[in-house]
């Protein structure tokens, strides 16, 4: 019977159907701002639709802190989800693949192929671990270009991100001006606040505490932080949510008939964080964690302006979309307003809207009908700005 | 074209800066986008006309008019726009000083109340009037500040706004004779473009 919905699923006219993910192998040396060079590195990706003739149709989707290379599409028949923004990436969907060529990578530091903490480290020959030297979203831009030459994309019609996605589009238009037409920022922040690092400070607690972490060397134990990774994705989770957005989905409903006022799991909403903590611990690596956290952190690309993020932006030579959440509060619609301030005080094209959601900051993976509206929009402009030379 | 937008974009420079505030479907701005190389805004509440100025490859920005405009810089903006909205403001007095301070020039539209129509209504019908350039009902109007020509120009002097230039026009957008010499009569609709008083 799933098989069977999977099937359907998989045929359905909107989906990009099944997706073989490939391999970038940079084979050169390649500096990281940390002062580290790797000696080479490799990035997971896939690729929907196709690039035209003039490989003028390019969109790069950059993925937030747990998210990898596998945004559409289905991997095999069996596979019981889809990638995580196929609702918007597809034939007819907001990112349309029909007329746009759309590529989706896991960044550098990742654990779902990318090398990693998980890779083997060449001068050692064991698996970096904590070793793994620390990216910032600039590193994780310039090995993207790379990516974006061997694939011969001098210009993509679109970087997009959502959260830290948001960031490393922000940050292509900063740092390779002439490499993209547009870039959008959903759900995004020019710098994390206070607030937010305070947040990630405690998920990393939670797994450098945890007693089988083991300074990072867990894999050698033969063990898993699993508790820490848990408690780090349980925060998250209700830091991504509103308040509003979970009295509707949980209320104060319970796990089975009656209170037991015992000690057990007794609300669904705790039900759902452990599932979701649970499966996350089993898929995520804890180092890797730590080092998208970090990424996260530092990112703040007017700081190398004299903390003038107009002076920063005023480089940018491609046109913005800023899209931001009502019930958003990790990264609210004033965050995104300092953005589109910024980018007018440089004189720079730019559209905004925020869009009416109980989701809080998960909303911009889910298919809310006046977000995709207008999204829709912006890239059927897009797509008539580059011209149609397929 | 909308007549009203025609008679603006003709007091507008090529190549200027500018903000139309409360933009709708973004006629204006594509319009100065494609044939004067404007750099141009436009702030838009109505979430249908943010995604028809999108659909235009217009610069639109969702903002709400009333919480103020403390986001632009002074004088960062040639001109700023405001047609046919400031009669929807909470404050338009304060709209106007906002409006003066963000931008070298100003063109605001608005109807007028003074009109012979309007006057007509009230003294004979004893109604709240509801015309051409005024279509609304009292109670589902959005127009909460409604003024006459004189009104507006007392409220210039008062502020010291120098009134750089007028016309006025019926509510079809065209100038007729008598407008010129009785236009809180005649006028229906009115386009100023206003400057700062050290202009």
């Amino acid at each position: 019977m799933h098989g069977c919905q999977r099937m359907s699923d998989l045929s359905r006219a909107d989906s990009v159907g099944l997706v073989i993910p490939e391999v970038y192998r940079h084979e050169a040396p390649f500096a990281l701002q940390c002062g580290v060079t790797l000696e080479s590195f490799e990035l997971v990706y896939e690729t929907y639709g196709e690039l035209n003739d003039q490989a003028s149709n390019a969109v790069l989707v950059c993925h937030a802190l747990s998210g990898h290379h596998h945004a559409a599409g289905f991997h095999e028949v069996s596979e019981s989800r889809p990638g995580w923004w196929d609702n918007c990436i597809g034939p007819g969907k907001p990112i349309d693949t029909r007329q746009f060529y759309v590529v989706s990578l896991n960044n550098l530091g990742g654990c779902h192929g990318s090398t990693g903490p998980c890779s083997i480290n060449p001068r050692t020959g064991s698996a970096f671990g904590p070793d793994f030297p620390l990216v910032t979203v600039s590193d994780w831009v310039r090995s993207q270009t790379l990516l974006a030459d061997d694939l011969g994309i001098r210009q993509f019609a679109a970087i997009i991100g959502g959260s830290l996605g948001g960031m490393q589009a922000m940050q292509w238009a900063i740092d390779f001006p002439d490499r993209l037409h547009a870039a959008v920022l959903i759900a995004c922040a020019s710098k994390l606040s206070a607030q937010n690092i305070a947040f990630n400070e405690i998920a990393r607690q939670a797994i450098l505490t945890d007693a089988e972490f083991h300074d990072g060397k867990y894999r050698e134990q033969g063990t898993n932080p699993d508790i820490g990774l848990m408690l780090a994705r349980m925060l998250g989770h209700v830091t991504y949510l509103s308040d509003d957005g979970m009295r509707q989905k949980f209320g104060r409903q319970l796990k089975s008939g009656d209170l037991s006022l015992g000690q057990d799991v007794e609300f669904q909403v705790e039900s759902y964080l452990n599932h979701q903590g649970r499966s996350f611990s089993k898929q995520f690596d804890a180092n890797t964690y730590l080092l998208m956290t970090r990424a996260l952190d530092y990112f703040d690309p007017a700081r190398v302006y004299q903390d003038d993020l107009v002076l920063a932006l005023s480089n940018a030579l491609c046109k913005f979309f800023v899209i931001s959440f009502t019930t958003d509060w990790r990264f609210s619609v004033e965050r995104s307003k300092e953005i589109v301030d910024a980018l007018v005080k440089a004189r720079k094209d730019v559209a905004s809207t925020v869009i009416e959601s109980d989701h809080g900051h998960d909303s911009f993976l889910l298919p809310i009908p006046r977000y995709f509206e207008v999204l829709s929009a912006y890239m059927g402009q897009l797509h008539h700005e580059i011209g149609d030379a397929r | 074209m909308r007549a009203d937008l025609a008679i603006i974009a003709d007091l507008i420079n090529p190549g200027a800066r500018v903000l139309d505030l409360g933009c709708g479907e973004g006629e204006l701005l594509a319009h100065l986008q494609n044939t004067k190389q404007v750099n141009g805004y436009g702030l838009e509440i109505d979430g249908d006309k943010i995604t028809t100025c999108i659909n235009k490859g217009v610069n639109v920005i969702e903002q709400d008019l009333d919480q103020g405009l403390g986001n632009f810089a002074s004088n960062s903006f040639d001109m700023v726009v405001m047609t046919e909205t400031l009669q929807s403001v909470k404050a338009p007095d304060r709209m106007l000083d906002d409006m003066l301070r963000i931008g070298e020039e100003c063109i605001v539209t608005f109807p007028n109340f003074g009109n012979w129509r309007c006057r007509v209504h009230i003294a004979l019908r004893g109604k709240m009037p509801v015309a051409q350039h005024l279509p609304y009902s009292w109670y589902d109007t959005p127009n909460i500040h409604l003024c006459t020509f004189r009104d507006f120009e007392r409220l210039c002097r008062e502020k010291g706004v120098r009134i750089i230039e007028r016309f006025v026009a019926d509510s079809k957008h065209l100038n007729r004779p008598l407008m010129n010499v009785f236009p809180n009569f005649f006028g229906a609709i009115a386009f100023y473009r206003l400057g700062s008083r050290s202009g």
